[in-house]
């Protein structure tokens, strides 16, 4: 019962809060929720007893990915009146896009069979009482090493696309160059000069 | 009656260990202030704190019950609620972490099989509490502060990440009290030495701690993120840090020195109880804590970013292919 009374209450967090995002007036009020519905999902990931998804879901979007946004959405300056005016004009593509996912969430919820033989794969691994880190590091790296390859290399391709499209050599980009900076010692920097000292001072007195 | 034995009984055991280990951390934190500010002052041949109570140990109550009677001051044109948050998600989320810590065989809340990315996880949002209270003051130099703060907190939890990757490959666990019973025979400090340095001076920057305090540069941004809060508010952001540098003590015992595990296993050394030998690996790190505060000179920004990522993350990420490759030539991997 105590599960239970905590998975309605974690989704229910989910759900008001993923709402807010949309409705907030607010864009950095719109990320705060979306990083506390992120942590709710971790939270219901924990009940379902998967809990190193659970935190990687909180290290990698929490952690890493969000605070990112946040750092974004930060520095730049936002017209609220135009961003909703903009929204109307994408609210077809979003509703098309939202009815493909959960077009795809429920065929796999309501037919079963199609991945009879990843069930018969994880299956194996569920008479044996390995934790679920093992487990899933075991089906990761054996049982469908060449996806994750593959899924690995897609997204070095995706950084060194993203690396080529905002890498330009600025020439008037002042930089410091850290091994000169190092290697520069008293020596090079400091001149010892003698001076010839006047004799006005004797005429002072 | 047996749901109040069942439900009601053991979560009211887990309040009242929290509670403990809270109290605990806060006797730390306590005592941490005092001891960072003698060591500081021995080096710089002051005296240091020595007027309230014995020794000047009361110092900290008094600075305590300062903060505590201050007015809070909200700036006119903050963001009130996301101003407020800030300090108490960062002192949250410092004293959350602690809930896995082992502080000797079988002495932890929470014994979770994935303790360590339960730390990494919970340590890696202590940076939104500064976010959210850098824009939320809405004023330059906490922005300036917020915007370094978390760029440095992301870039060194990636060393942080590789360190804890090559300490996991030589245990086999991500449970935190194996890890400890794993250096049974050999700390891990002396074959991962290189990894030890790194994470000694990742856990600096990850914490704000000098030589890397650039997100509260006095010379530059004033006091940085926490340049509009006062009183309360302030305390937190002063504890939820001291709390995560200890956290971050307490890791390196753990990964490192052997947790709880006295230096020999025989006689003299083994009538100790854990706890001690754990309590006097944490301060004897938060000793070197103080003492780099005390010798180093402040980084430069660029200087920093450029150790987290041209320096220490190509030789962390060498050290993870090379222990993992070592561990698989010898077959002795676990």
């Amino acid at each position: 019962m105590f599960p239970a009374i905590l998975f309605y209450i974690f989704s229910a967090t989910i759900i008001f809060s993923a709402l807010m995002v949309i409705f907030s007036k607010d864009p950095i009020n719109s990320v705060l929720f979306l990083i506390f519905s992120f942590v709710n999902a971790a939270g219901i990931f924990l009940l379902a007893g998967a809990e190193f998804l659970a935190l990687i879901l909180v290290i990698v979007y929490v952690g890493a990915v969000a605070v990112l946004f946040l750092f974004v959405i930060m520095m730049l300056d936002f017209n609220i009146e135009n961003i909703k005016k903009e929204t109307k004009k994408f609210l077809p593509l979003g509703l098309f896009i939202g009815a493909i996912l959960f077009l795809e969430i429920s065929l796999m919820i309501y037919t079963p069979e199609i991945f009879s033989n990843e069930f018969k794969i994880i299956g194996k691994y569920q008479i044996s009482n390995l934790s679920n880190t093992e487990i899933l590091g075991n089906l990761i790296y054996t049982d469908y090493f060449l996806q994750f390859q593959l899924a690995g290399f897609i997204l070095l391709v995706a950084m060194i696309g993203a690396i080529v499209l905002t890498l330009r050599h600025r020439d008037y980009v002042r930089r410091q160059n850290i091994s000169n900076q190092i290697n520069r010692d008293s020596k090079a920097s400091i001149e010892l000069v003698d001076i010839k000292l006047s004799d006005r001072g004797k005429n002072d007195n | 009656m047996s749901f109040i034995i069942s439900y009601i009984v053991p979560l009211l055991i887990i309040f009242l260990q929290s509670l403990l280990v809270m109290i605990a951390v806060l006797l730390m934190a306590y005592f941490g202030i005092y001891a960072d500010r003698k060591i500081w002052a021995a080096v710089q041949l002051r005296k240091g704190p020595n007027v309230v109570g014995p020794f000047g140990l009361l110092q900290s109550a008094a600075d305590l019950l300062k903060l505590l009677f201050k007015e809070i001051i909200i700036p006119e044109k903050a963001n009130k609620m996301i101003f407020i948050l800030g300090p108490i998600v960062t002192c949250f989320v410092a004293l959350s972490s602690w809930a896995v810590i082992p502080f000797a065989e079988n002495w932890v809340v929470a014994d979770i099989n994935v303790g360590i990315l339960y730390i990494f996880a919970v340590s890696s949002l202590g940076v939104y509490g500064i976010m959210m209270g850098g824009w939320a003051s809405n004023s330059k130099y906490p922005f300036m502060g917020a915007m370094r703060s978390a760029a440095q907190m992301v870039s060194y939890e990636v060393s942080i990440g590789f360190v804890i990757i090559t300490v996991l490959l030589c245990v086999g666990s991500l449970n935190l009290s194996d890890i400890v019973i794993a250096q049974k025979n050999l700390w891990f400090v002396f074959p991962l030495f290189p990894m030890f340095v790194i994470f000694f001076i990742s856990a600096l920057a990850e914490t704000n701690r000098p030589p890397f305090d650039l997100p509260e540069a006095e010379a530059e941004l004033v006091a940085g993120y926490q340049t509009e809060y006062s009183s309360t508010l302030f305390m937190l952001y002063f504890l939820g840090e001291l709390a995560a540098t200890f956290l971050m003590c307490a890791m390196t015992t753990i990964l490192f020195l052997g947790g709880w595990l006295p230096p020999l296993n025989i006689v003299p050394f083994t009538l100790i109880p854990g706890v001690v030998w754990f309590m006097l690996k944490v301060a004897f790190i938060f000793y070197l804590f103080s003492m780099v505060k005390a010798l180093v000179p402040r980084y430069r920004y660029d200087q920093l970013m450029r150790l987290g990522w041209k320096v220490f993350l190509p030789i962390s990420l060498f050290w993870v292919v090379l222990t993992a490759s070592f561990l698989l030539i010898f077959d002795i991997a676990p």
